[in-house]
């Protein structure tokens, strides 16, 4: 600002200008201040003063210039003096000062989480949301939500029913930036059941008549995220639908930019509802005026909204815009026509047709394009359109891009038989085969051996040439490996060859450019931000991306369900249970790529694979009649039976969530029940591992430990070949036997495993203590994820020091001693990890208070004190609140708790636990 | 949530100005825009959103300067284009004309309005008739206690101050329709639409409270007045200033407000119904390679013959390497406009139901230039006073204000062409 000088030498003289009255002089002094305080911090101290003075000035505008700068100058020592002012300032008179000041807090909270959360600021904002002011309610909506937005599970905006009622309120009165705030707040609240979710949209429809293109979009995006939740036979949803069309395609009529961002989000709502738009094809008819990057999105949204009633006119667009000059725009028009054909079948012939036209006009690049989308088509119909081939034929010595050489060569590989010269096509490729790129040479390899097994006879030739030029002259080790096996087939048996290489192909779909379900669900819950214009979810673009909660939409409730049922977990809540991803780092990955990532080898399948399916019949009774006739309600239409061959034997083996469920019997018998385990996680969410989703949790059962995995193919195609290793870890937690899943994992199918571990294997600390770092392998990438395994998993069966409590030593938790202090009950408990380290821990429970308090008070416990880093982790919560409940159950049983002990009760409200560590010595 | 710094560059990537917010990203990132631009240009892939390493740029571009917001969080990307504009908004109503040249000339009032326009990434007031009130463009002292805070800035009507007077109290309100059309090149409609526009000038004195009625078919079903007499609209998608009660519209389609004082736009709407083009082109252009072009060009008004369409323009498109040009014209002159390959014909009037016919030919040379043209469409610039293609109908404009004053409501219809574009072949 200052044309790059540096003048922060004058610091003392402008800060002494500060006291002027002349308001443009001050603000000018502040915007100095601002820029230069970070340079001089012990010179920005000087200016406290005034600033303090100025927020007590009895001119508002002061009053808030003064707060509002003081929060951009980012010195710590600065910091300490703001809070009495910002704390004044919040309780000002003037709404203007006040929702300055409601800024300020995030700002602030930027700079010093810790000092604004001591100094109880975020109190006093979650006040301001109730404020009559609804500008003021606006801006504190807008920084707590920043504040959640970085520290995502301080649970800071808990909305309920009544906060989202009066952010409704004042929806209808703040400014258009404001509505924007509050919607986007809106959006991150999961309604507890379909009526309520009715209500909000009822209620947020009317922004979609704003003028202003960002509050419709953010009005949609709640939208979009609610209608999940409704029934698709409420009149109501239908009403939506309807009202949703209309803003969408006026946006359309906004500035390019806007428009880009509308195109690219109309993107993702075309793929997740398209009955919205299915009538409104002609508005993302291209304008010859229109810049590219739009010009582009809609031509992809038009192929999406392509259908049997629009195909003609379609057709007709994308064949106009195949003629312009604009190359880039040319080549898009010309595959969009042949994902057209892809699309929508009836239309196939025309769209050939119409390519066939395109590839009379001999421009270059058009022919070149023509022909790889028909190689596209021939995949997705063959045996039809194979007449065109001649046509093709005569383009061949115009084709100079690869992608294009490749496809016309596959495509006189693949009707070899019907060209009658293909030798002499295949042939012409052949001469310049070192200069062609790796594409076209692997492809002409390919070509010419399927054109040997067609016609062996006059192709001999041929094919030895080119399995020497491949094997022998090549320096490519693809093409080198390809050539070697091909030769070999050949060589050894021919009848196999056949059988491989010219096997039936799969037949391509429309679905391979769609965005996979999983991510469009989340990308639909960040409609209007960057995510929805990159579409890419934001941990793959913002820094710290560990830090992002995942979004989903919410699963439909009906009203009359009951709420309590666990699929109703709020979705944006803070989730102590996700575990971080691994990011791919350097030391990290070379110690995990040390370790053996090969197939499995021999070994009793110790670990059966099953195909998730509800309550299996255990004792495999049922098993077979599973396998044959496909039970309805399993696995949904995608649902693929596994070979039979597959399912071992052997079922007397542990099988996945059967085996919990063996053993709940058995506790209800009441001798020893089973240890508790955790709810399965989600270990590793799909989007990280390219589609394939890992959830589980850990067991403990009668000495043996063992990691119950849950493999959810969540892509489009098939997984095979897992395999699994553990980084070191605190207690050498290692897998006993290798990740056995026997049938390849087909798309959408899911598989439980329970994988033994043993504690034998390499030991490192780690931060926290119970953090395991766990790499999968499958066919299509190494993955790596990190998660946190309950302690009391390790708990070993002679950590008892004196009997008592059944419950408790279910879980090889024992109790010491009990007494009654003050009316509390005092439970003293001991317990012994694998790795002989002896805990123990004081338990206080006040009747009537379902909030229990742990201390870890034993002196002298050599390594308990790594253990107190993991105070506020995920460890305790995963591992006490549970204890802590089925403690409640046996102290009833033994009419030890509180006078009416209500489990039911205790488990809606979830009970905290306070933790108290005292840092022991080491 | 928002953009963490906004930049103003000039038209080579130099920052005129900036304001930081966030203190998250380098100030100095803003380097790495200008190169990443122009790369993206080259490559075909530009797109209003680009990002360097963590950084993302946000940009548009005003006459010769380049705004850019920077973020490095999953900003919401709409508001950020929208409060861009808005920022081009604001600086217009200060400065006429928002340019390179007025930005050097107002650093300091630059600084002032930015400061208020956006705090820590959240935008704030936007509103330049309310900014005007506290912003101004004369060095204020504070003694006169003139520069307070007006209360309208966080008045649930933040749009008007109180206290505003008029002796005569009076509203005009402009019904503006624009047209766009667009056919192909062997005639069929591909596109028509009406967007129409309703502003408001407002010349009222203290709050008052209007409501605005209109021959909207749904409030007619609702009203019960939808009989044969009444001719009634449907208005397909309809967007408030933000002064409109949104709910109460939701609700009863009542358009009731309190207005800005001033012009603004009060709504606009858009209607897909297919209707008759009103100029309608027929076109045949010939080109005889190495030659000459030669074009035919016939305009018909498709209107009541009552109505007139002032200021017709039909732009014909030549190619680029045509010379020595030839016109004949029925009605209104040609002109060749070379730098923009087009023949432009005039004519002042155009009443309805009337045809007119140029011709026009141009000699090209003898050797044909490499580079293939594009093919642009004919565009149509028209206006047809006193009256609406949709029909829309002011009923009534009703002003209450507490003082009880008369005041007159003034409506003047017009239609004029939108986006109207006629492929040639």
């Amino acid at each position: 600002m200052t044309v790059g000088k540096d003048v922060s030498a004058l610091f003392p003289d402008v800060v002494n200008c500060m006291q002027t009255d002349n308001l443009e002089l001050k603000k000018l002094v502040y915007l100095y201040l601002m820029n230069y305080a970070k340079s001089q911090p012990d010179m920005a101290i000087m200016a406290v003063n005034t600033f303090v003075k100025d927020c007590e000035d009895p001119n508002p505008l002061i009053r808030a210039l003064a707060v509002r700068t003081m929060g951009c100058i980012r010195v710590d020592k600065i910091t300490e003096y703001l809070c009495e002012p910002l704390r004044k300032c919040l309780k000002d008179e003037d709404p203007y000062v006040r929702k300055t000041a409601a800024v300020c807090v995030a700002k602030l909270h930027d700079i010093n989480a810790q000092l604004v959360e001591d100094q109880g600021f975020l109190d006093t904002l979650k006040d301001l949301i109730s404020d009559s002011n609804p500008m003021v309610v606006a801006n504190a909506v807008a920084a707590l939500s920043e504040i959640a937005e970085s520290h995502p599970s301080s649970n800071l905006l808990d909305l309920n029913p009544q906060s989202i009622n009066k952010l409704l309120t004042a929806l209808n009165e703040c400014t258009e930036w404001g509505q924007i705030f509050i919607l986007d707040c809106l959006a991150n609240y999961t309604p507890k059941d379909d009526r309520e979710a009715q209500s909000i949209c009822e209620r947020v429809t009317p922004r979609l008549s704003h003028a202003n293109s960002a509050v419709v979009l953010s009005a949609v995006k709640v939208l979009m995220k609610f209608m999940e939740m409704l029934s698709k036979d409420l009149d109501y949803y239908g009403t939506l639908l309807k009202k949703l069309a209309p803003p969408l395609v006026t946006l359309l009529s906004a500035e390019p930019e806007l428009q880009y961002v509308a195109l690219r989000n109309i993107n993702l709502i075309v793929q997740k509802r398209p009955e919205i738009l299915k009538h409104e094809m002609k508005v993302f008819f291209v304008k010859y005026n229109d810049p590219i990057y739009v010009k582009l999105e809609k031509l992809d949204i038009m192929i999406r909204l392509a259908s049997q009633a629009n195909i003609a006119q379609v057709l007709a667009e994308l064949k106009e815009y195949a003629t312009e000059v604009d190359v880039d725009f040319v080549r898009k028009a010309v595959r969009a026509i042949g994902r057209c054909a892809i699309k929508v079948e009836q239309s196939a012939e025309r769209c050939v047709s119409t390519l066939l036209d395109l590839i009379q006009t001999k421009v270059n690049y058009v022919v070149q394009e023509a022909i790889v989308v028909i190689k596209d088509i021939f995949r997705k119909y063959p045996n039809k359109y194979e007449s065109v081939i001649a046509t093709l034929c005569e383009n061949l010595d115009s084709l100079d891009e690869p992608e294009a050489r490749a496809a016309m060569i596959w495509i006189v590989g693949e009707y070899a038989e019907r060209i009658d010269n293909a030798d002499e096509l295949l042939e012409s490729f052949l001469e310049g085969f070192h200069d062609e790129s790796t594409q076209v040479q692997l492809q002409l390899l390919t070509a010419i051996v399927k054109l040997f097994l067609k016609k062996p006879t006059e192709t001999q030739e041929l094919v030895q040439q080119v399995l020497s030029l491949a094997t022998q002259d090549s320096d490519n080790p693809d093409l080198r490996d390809r050539g070697y096996i091909y030769w070999r087939l050949l060589s050894t048996d021919p009848v196999a060859a056949k059988e491989v290489v010219l096997a039936e192909k799969p037949l391509i779909s429309e679905e391979t450019d769609l965005i996979e379900p999983t991510l469009l669900d989340e990308l639909i819950c960040y409609i209007g931000t960057l995510a929805s214009v990159y579409h890419k979810p934001p941990s793959a673009f913002v820094e710290g991306g560990r830090g992002v909660v995942h979004k989903s939409l919410p699963p439909r409730t009906a009203s009359s369900e009951s709420t309590e049922s666990p699929e109703t977990a709020p979705a944006g809540a803070p989730s102590g249970e996700q575990p971080d991803v691994i990011p791919t780092q350097g030391d990290l990955l070379g110690d995990l790529l040390n370790l053996d990532l090969g197939p499995p080898v021999s070994g009793p399948p110790l670990a059966t694979t099953s195909v998730q399916m509800g309550a299996v019949d255990l004792l495999g009774g049922g098993l077979d009649s599973l396998m044959g006739d496909e039970p309805e309600g399993i696995g949904g239409p995608n649902f693929v039976a596994p070979p039979a061959a597959a399912v071992p034997a052997n079922l007397g083996a542990s099988m996945g969530s059967g085996l919990s469920d063996l053993f709940d019997l058995t506790s209800g018998v009441g001798t020893l029940s089973g240890s508790y385990v955790v709810p399965k996680a989600v270990w590793l969410p799909a989007m990280k591992a390219k589609g394939l989703e890992i959830s589980g949790t850990f067991t403990r059962q009668v000495g043996s430990i063992s990691m119950d995995l849950q493999l959810t193919n969540k892509a489009l195609q098939v997984m095979t070949d897992f395999a699994i290793q553990f980084n070191r870890n605190s207690f050498g937690l290692a897998p006993a036997a290798p990740l056995q899943v026997h049938a390849p994992l087909s798309p959408n199918q899911t598989v439980e495993i329970s994988l033994p571990l043993n504690t034998v294997g390499s030991v490192m600390k780690m931060e926290p203590l119970n953090n395991l770092q766990v790499a999968v392998k499958n066919n299509i990438d190494v993955f790596y994820f990190s998660t946190l395994y309950p302690l009391h998993i390790l708990f070993v069966e002679d950590g008892k020091m004196e009997a008592v409590s059944s419950r408790l030593q279910g879980s090889n938790i024992f109790t010491v001693a009990k007494r009654n202090v003050e009316a509390q009950d005092m439970l003293y408990q001991s317990l012994k990890l694998t790795n002989g380290i002896w805990v123990l821990a004081e338990l206080r429970i006040q009747p009537g208070n379902p909030s229990f308090t742990v201390r870890l008070p034993a002196p002298a416990l050599p390594a308990l004190g790594c253990l107190l880093p993991c105070a506020g982790q995920p460890l305790l919560p995963s591992l006490l609140p549970r204890a802590g409940v089925s403690l409640m159950g046996a102290l009833a049983q033994l009419g030890w708790g509180p006078s009416e002990p209500d489990v039911n009760e205790h488990q809606n409200s979830e009970p905290s636990f306070q933790l108290s560590p005292i840092r022991l010595p080491r | 949530m928002s953009a963490s710094a906004v930049f103003i560059l000039d038209v080579k990537g130099k920052p005129l100005i900036s304001r930081n917010y966030k203190g998250d990203v380098a100030m100095s990132e803003i380097e790495h825009f200008m190169p990443l631009l122009m790369q993206r240009e080259e490559e075909g892939a530009l797109a209003p959103l680009l990002s360097h390493g963590q950084v993302h740029f946000l940009w548009i571009k005003h006459s010769n300067l380049y705004l850019v917001a920077t973020t490095l969080k999953n900003a919401n990307a709409s508001l950020v284009y929208s409060f861009l504009y808005k920022t081009v908004e604001v600086f217009s109503e200060y400065f006429k004309e928002l340019e390179e040249e007025s930005i050097r000339d107002n650093f300091v009032i630059v600084y002032e309005l930015l400061d208020e326009l956006m705090d820590f990434g959240f935008p704030q007031t936007t509103d330049s008739k309310i900014l005007q009130e506290y912003i101004t463009q004369q060095g204020n002292k504070l003694e006169t206690g003139k520069s307070r805070v007006p209360p309208t800035v966080t008045n649930a009507v933040s749009w008007r101050s109180e206290g505003i007077k008029y002796k005569k109290n009076e509203v005009f309100i402009d019904v503006i329709e624009s047209v766009n059309l667009l056919v192909n090149a062997n005639g069929s409609v591909l596109l028509s639409e009406i967007v129409g526009t309703i502003k408001l000038k407002v010349f009222l004195s203290g709050m008052p409270e209007l409501r605005l009625g209109l021959n909207d078919r749904v409030l007619f079903e609702l009203t019960g007045l939808s009989g044969s007499k009444n001719k009634s609209v449907e208005l397909e998608d309809v967007k408030f200033h933000q002064c409109v009660r949104l709910s109460r519209f939701d609700n009863d389609r009542t358009i009731s407000f309190i207005p800005p004082d001033g012009d603004f736009e009060l709504m606009s709407y858009r209607l897909s119904t297919q209707v008759k083009p009103l100029i309608w082109i027929e076109s045949v252009i010939e080109k005889f390679s190495h030659s000459r072009v030669e074009i035919m060009v016939k305009a018909k008004g498709q209107f009541k013959k009552q109505s007139v369409a002032n200021g017709v323009e039909i732009s014909v498109p030549v190619p680029s390497d045509a010379d020595s040009p030839r016109f004949k014209t029925s009605v209104g002159s040609a002109k060749y406009v070379p730098e923009k390959n087009v023949v432009i014909w005039s004519i002042k009037s155009f009443p309805g139901g009337k045809e007119y016919l140029m011709r026009a030919h141009f000699g090209l040379p003898s050797v044909e230039k490499e580079e293939v043209e594009g093919r642009p469409p004919i565009g149509v610039k028209f206006e047809i006073p006193y009256f609406t293609v949709s029909g829309i109908q002011v009923r009534y404009m009703k002003i209450i204000e507490k003082s009880g004053y008369q005041a007159l409501p003034w409506v003047r219809y017009i239609t004029q062409s939108g986006d109207y574009q006629l492929r040639t072949s």
